[in-house]
């Protein structure tokens, strides 16, 4: 009972970042508890993928060639039965959109407790310890877990793993019971196509909650026009249907690595950052010092955006 | 068709706080509706308009002083309100997925509801993993981070879009009954209207205790422990512009044309 079983991602015939970054993640967790890191990759081009994953620190990579594409039920169904085989002490996933669609469901199949999210694990043997933030971003927590547990990791938060391993690759005679699969996949759609690819622009005005209202919004498109710049927000204006999705960046939006990135009355949720820590220059507008945007803005203004924006338009008209 | 959200008060934080033990002191703390829920909620609202729910439920875990929020739900045109709270849990310091299912699906299994509406996470403590829990304990179907759903629901499947990273949606087909964990975005929230907050005073709010749910003390014990909160150290290296607005709006005008960005 001191193994690691991780679980892979993969979507539309890639292998998503994620999958190598468990693999330290689990590696490092296996070391500390003694045992063996089993990597678990269910779907798709299997025998390819596993070869891709073989990489130093995975002792054995279970696969399971059944059906293309993720499915909660094949995916829930695979990794409890191979938890009932392996005994691992912890099972990671990834807490992806995917992830978080079968973790809480194997944990409450197994009866053990989930941490998700995570973004940095210790453990001993017998104590895991997972930190995690809350009230999004504004503190770091740790949380302690005796025994056995089911724990999802965040992106980005472990190096990918390197070199070529001599993992075992072995194809796992998984046992599906399709009338348990109650869900089907009939296709994907790639969202924010249209007018303008915000992904292009060397200049971004990025505009966040701060702005507060829709009608706030005419002043920052007055700033992009005097810039020349191109419009980009964060999640909630495009919530709010205030921005049609193609201006979004972030994890579910665009990735974007323009000269300079504007960002105006928007925090900094790790999601957003994920779209737009890439810019080669990040200036950060907002009212709020400790603003996690702050974290990895290069210049900053502390300083109300209603004040700061007209100074701007000024200049430039 | 019976729909079934769950609602959760959360905590909420200023932008300037202090931390005592693994506690934000409570004079920084605020409380409001979980933002996901209110979307949920607004969905089932929606499909009780369009004529293909019956009724609407909202249920929360939560004592006494978490009513205001939760008769939100009620003003926004929710039928009735299930708030479920027992002494036990005044000493429970963590309430985690395991307990939140146990609790959540002992209700549901007393309602019965075709479709459970959860939001993907609660604002505070961010687990993102209740909905799934959920619907795995009772034997439902489930999809999670759904930001669409076709208010069709005919020959008992729920057709939804789960909103994958980088701009991907994914079109599912899912069995009833399911329990969909909503994403923000999937519609426009309602303010309750004048007339909804003076009705939902007069809706019916049920109290249950853990013994009403048949849900034994033992059943929400946690293997977890929150150990330690502190505010993340600021790995900010940034320059600080300082100065009045015109001052600060001319360093980065500057700073636009050395980059050669902007003229």
């Amino acid at each position: 009972m001191s193994d690691v079983l991780a679980v892979a991602d993969h979507r539309r015939g890639d292998l998503r970042d994620v999958s190598y970054e468990i693999i330290t993640a689990g590696r490092e967790l296996a070391d500390e508890t003694g045992g063996d890191l089993h990597l678990a990759v269910i779907s798709g081009t299997v025998d390819d993928f596993a070869d891709k994953l073989n990489r130093e620190g995975v002792d054995t990579i279970h696969t399971v060639d059944h059906g293309e594409e993720f499915n909660h039920d094949v995916y829930a169904q695979v990794v409890t039965q191979l938890y009932d085989e392996i005994a691992p002490q912890y099972v990671l996933t990834p807490n992806s959109v995917n992830g978080l669609d079968y973790a809480p469901a194997i944990a409450n199949e197994l009866d053990l407790p989930v941490v998700t999210d995570t973004v940095d694990l210790e453990a001993d043997g017998e104590t895991l310890v997972a930190t995690r933030e809350m009230y999004g971003g504004k503190v770091e927590t740790t949380t302690q877990l005796e025994g056995d547990g089911v724990v999802t990791i965040r992106g980005a938060e472990w190096p990918a793993a390197e070199g070529t391993g001599n993992a075992a690759i072995e194809a796992f005679d998984a046992n599906i019971d399709e009338d348990a699969v109650g869900s089907t996949v009939t296709g994907f759609e790639e969202v924010g196509g249209g007018d303008v690819d915000i992904s292009e622009a060397d200049l971004l005005v990025s505009v966040g909650r701060g702005i507060e209202e829709e009608e706030n919004l005419e002043m920052i498109r007055e700033l992009a026009d005097a810039l020349d710049a191109t419009l980009s927000s964060s999640r909630p204006i495009v919530d709010n249907g205030w921005l049609p999705k193609n201006r979004q960046v972030g994890q579910s939006g665009k990735v974007v690595t323009p000269d300079v990135y504007i960002a105006i009355g928007i925090s900094g949720a790790v999601q957003h950052v994920a779209g737009m820590k890439g810019s080669d220059t990040i200036v950060a507008i907002n009212t709020d010092p400790n603003a996690p945007i702050m974290d990895i803005a290069d210049y900053a203004i502390v300083d109300d955006l209603f004040d700061v924006v007209p100074e701007l338009i000024d200049e430039f008209q | 068709m019976k729909i079934l959200v769950t609602v959760k008060e959360v905590a909420t934080v200023e932008d300037e706080f202090e931390i005592e033990g693994t506690e934000i002191a409570e004079q920084y703390l605020g409380a409001d509706l979980n933002e996901w829920d209110d979307y949920a909620i607004e969905e089932a609202v929606q499909l009780q308009e369009d004529g293909i729910a019956d009724e609407v439920v909202a249920v929360t875990i939560g004592p006494e002083d978490c009513e205001q929020t939760i008769r939100q739900a009620l003003a926004k045109g929710a039928d009735r309100a299930v708030r479920v709270w027992d002494d036990a849990l005044e000493d429970v310091d963590l309430l985690d997925v395991n307990a939140k299912t146990e609790i959540l699906s002992a209700v549901i299994e007393a309602e019965e509801p075709d479709l459970v509406l959860s939001g993907v996470q609660a604002g505070d403590d961010s687990f993102g993993a209740t909905g799934v829990s959920v619907a795995e304990q009772l034997g439902f179907q489930w999809g999670a981070v759904v930001n669409h759903l076709e208010h069709d629901l005919e020959d008992g499947i729920a057709s939804v879009r789960r909103e994958l990273e980088g701009g991907v949606e994914e079109l599912t087909d899912i069995d009833l009954p399911a329990v969909l964990t909503i994403q923000t975005g999937i519609n426009e929230p309602r303010y309750a209207s004048l007339r909804g907050i003076r009705q939902a005073q007069r809706k019916e709010l049920d109290v249950q205790t853990l013994a009403d749910i048949g849900v034994d003390e033992s059943e929400i014990e946690t293997e977890l422990e929150l150990t330690d909160m502190y505010e993340p150290e600021s790995e900010s290296d940034a320059t600080v512009w300082e100065g009045s607005a015109d001052e600060t709006a001319a360093e980065l005008g500057e700073l636009l044309r050395d980059k050669g960005v902007a003229q």
